[in-house]
């Protein structure tokens, strides 16, 4: 393959008393130039974007001048999910009972199950998330929980600023959490 | 003992074909490599299910980094010209205007904007820089970056209102930003994320899947 016909018309040129010049072989060793097209390979495949970015949107709504104005949600149809740090997520349906008692811990495998639970437990026009970063929360888990907005279809949800009380909630839940011995 | 006499066979493998494979895949991986572009604010975005593209020219972006500190880039050097305008005439800056025109991104306070403007290129790293300040709702000087935004935008429509944030940046800083951006009015905006693919089995996998390919941007 790699090589040549060298041979030369059947060698029949000869001259008077020439001398017959050495045959070389033509076979060139591929293997280096070989080795050197991989590593080339190799680099464009590490520095090359396959992927680009995408956009996620996100409508703001409005603020409300008056109190009147704001939106009205149904109690029951609403469920707050908020996000500490670590990335712990919290959550409550309707109104947070005053001592706690409605006051759930969860991850953002198991959040999910509950948004999908409860999405199925409402009727679907009433049915709001309302999201509460606190300030510890990284911007990922903000995108990861609107993400799983957008992930199990949920119309309406809010980001609302967190409540003095409800951050209190998660501090307190943070550190029994963290004072037991981890699992 | 009486062996079978094996033929010896030379054990010099022909590379050409194999060379030409590699040859072939380089060329292919040279011409479509798009290399990533040199930043100077390092950010790691998070992923999300969003499939839109995001738009990668006529767009004002807000960048996040990972300390928290806020940077904004215009493309467009007629709208950073109408900025740096706006900016000597109210605030008496004296801001060259050409250096702006060339500056990629903006980093600091009003106050400091001229030495940044001077700052030689090695210097515009995210990490050396303050950043825009957005602490909290007295010194957020966002809103006033974005209402030059939307000042020099108006009649125009913008394309898109970008927001790039680092995975490790936290909350406040989000939230400044996105105070900034209500209070001029600018409701819609999109976050800049790496694709991932939809959980299979949640209610937006099936409506892809009835729905054939269809975009799933909102």
């Amino acid at each position: 393959m790699a090589e040549m016909d060298t041979s030369g018309g059947g060698g029949h040129k000869k001259g008077p008393g020439g001398k017959k010049a050495k045959k070389m072989s033509t076979r060139v060793d591929l293997t280096p130039m070989v080795d050197l097209g991989f590593l080339l390979i190799t680099f464009f495949i590490f520095t090359t974007t396959m992927s680009q970015p995408t956009a996620m949107k996100l409508n703001l709504p409005k603020d409300a001048d008056k109190p009147e104005n704001e939106t009205k949600a149904k109690e029951s149809a609403v469920l707050t999910i908020m996000l500490g740090k670590d990335n712990n997520v919290f959550y409550y349906e309707g109104q947070l009972d005053p001592a706690g008692a409605n006051f759930k811990t969860s991850t953002f495998k198991e959040i999910r199950n509950v948004i999908i639970d409860k999405k199925r437990r409402t009727n679907e026009k009433d049915f709001v998330v309302i999201l509460k970063p606190n300030e510890e929360s990284v911007y990922r888990n903000v995108i990861d929980i609107l993400d799983e907005m957008s992930i199990n279809v949920v119309k309406r949800y809010a980001l609302v600023d967190i409540s003095d009380g409800e951050n209190q909630l998660i501090k307190a839940t943070e550190a029994s959490s963290a004072a037991q011995p981890a699992k | 003992m009486s062996r079978p006499k094996l033929p010896r066979k030379s054990t010099s493998v022909d590379m050409t074909a194999m060379c030409d494979v590699a040859f072939l895949l380089l060329s292919f991986f040279i011409l479509t490599t798009k290399f990533k572009p040199s930043e100077a604010i390092t950010v790691a975005t998070p992923s999300s299910v969003a499939s839109k593209i995001a738009p990668d020219k006529d767009f004002v972006m807000v960048t996040i980094d990972k300390d928290g500190k806020v940077f904004l880039s215009i493309d467009d050097e007629s709208k950073k010209e109408a900025i740096a305008n706006a900016l000597n005439s109210t605030k008496n800056l004296g801001i060259d205007v050409n250096a702006f025109k060339k500056a990629e991104f903006f980093g600091t306070s009003f106050s400091q904007l001229p030495q940044f403007l001077a700052l030689p290129k090695e210097k515009l790293k995210g990490e050396l820089l303050p950043g825009i300040p957005v602490q909290d709702s007295t010194n957020n000087e966002m809103i006033e970056w974005m209402q030059l935004v939307f000042n020099a935008y108006q009649g125009s429509q913008m394309k898109a209102l970008l927001l790039k944030g680092d995975n490790n940046s936290k909350y406040p800083s989000f939230k400044n930003v996105i105070t900034a951006f209500k209070k001029n009015d600018f409701l819609k905006f999109q976050m800049v994320t790496n694709p991932e693919n939809v959980p299979e089995g949640t209610d937006l996998w099936i409506t892809n899947q009835k729905g054939g390919a269809k975009p799933t941007s909102e």
